[in-house]
């Protein structure tokens, strides 16, 4: 369908990036990247992002008071 | 200025989903490594659909985390927040003899989550790109293209401060999926099934958000770079 992965431009293979990112597929062994510079330093810095948020964005507990708040209302409606 | 006024502006409240929704390929699917508390939920959900409530409450307590962080996230407002929150519990709480088990239980609790959270922006006409938007955004609207640009410098640690200011200036459909799939760690047919949208549409937008996550923090970095 698209040719030979190695010969395609950056824009093609970015066209299907979120394809083969989404697939799981070993992005980094992809022909093109290989060889291009530009598309391996995107490919890094989009993995970077993705890594950062895993650990950057702890899930946060919520107060106690909000359960009280849930609780209440419940027992409202119950009436 | 935010346009409330015009109906394409308004997120798109998802139609609720019971016994109805796409089953997931045999048992050998990519079961969600978000949906962690799925497998305490089948006795506690069972009997908090029976109307125990200690068991609503174990239910509570096993998803309140995420359900809040989720909300946190959307809205950026602590008070705000624990509103949604509240009202995301109190709607399962209604609707909870609804689930028939075709999804994920947290998958359905986050659905029912994100259309409450997706009102509440709705009530606010934020200038925020609704979620219809998003899933198919004008070229102007998308990130700028990566070919062409100049070498990047993210490598390494990415400050926490400017990750959260660069998220909480996404577009709020683009924000929606990137918390999902990157934060919250659900798989595409998951967040497909949340936002009644294509797994290929899921995998698109989350590019699309890291590339403006990517953009934006490079403009932090060098803000005259983006000129």
């Amino acid at each position: 369908m698209t040719g030979d992965p190695g010969k395609l431009s950056c824009a093609e293979f970015q066209a299907q990036l979120p394809e083969l990112i989404g697939s799981g597929e070993d992005v980094a062994s992809h022909p093109h990247v290989l060889g291009c510079d530009r598309c391996r330093a995107l490919l890094a810095e989009l993995e970077t992002i993705a890594e950062a948020a895993r650990q950057l964005f702890p899930s946060v507990e919520p107060p106690d008071e909000v359960w009280t708040q849930i609780e209440s209302a419940i027992q409202r409606e119950g009436k | 200025m935010p346009n409330s006024s015009s109906s394409a502006q308004a997120p798109r409240p998802i139609p609720p989903k019971g016994g109805n929704e796409p089953k997931r390929a045999g048992g050998a699917d990519r079961s969600s490594s978000a949906a962690r508390p799925d497998s305490r939920d089948g006795d506690v959900l069972a009997r908090a659909q029976a109307g125990d409530h200690q068991a609503y409450a174990q239910l509570y307590a096993l998803h309140k985390r995420r359900i809040y962080s989720l909300c946190l996230r959307m809205v950026g407002n602590v008070a705000e927040a624990e509103d949604l929150t509240q009202e995301a519990f109190l709607q399962l709480h209604r609707k909870i003899a609804t689930f028939r088990g075709d999804s994920a239980f947290s998958t359905w609790l986050h659905r029912l989550a994100i259309n409450v959270v997706l009102m509440q922006l709705r009530k606010k006409g934020l200038s925020l790109i609704s979620l219809d938007e998003a899933m198919e955004p004008t070229p102007d609207e998308g990130p700028s293209r990566s070919f062409g640009a100049p070498d990047l410098t993210l490598t390494g640690a990415i400050d926490r401060l400017a990750l959260e200011r660069a998220v909480a200036d996404l577009p709020a459909g683009y924000r929606l999926i990137f918390i999902l799939h990157d934060v919250e760690g659900f798989e595409h047919n998951e967040i497909a099934s949340m936002l009644d949208c294509s797994i290929g549409n899921s995998k698109s937008q989350l590019h699309k958000a890291r590339l403006k996550l990517r953009d934006a923090l490079r403009a932090q970095t060098s803000p005259e770079e983006r000129s």
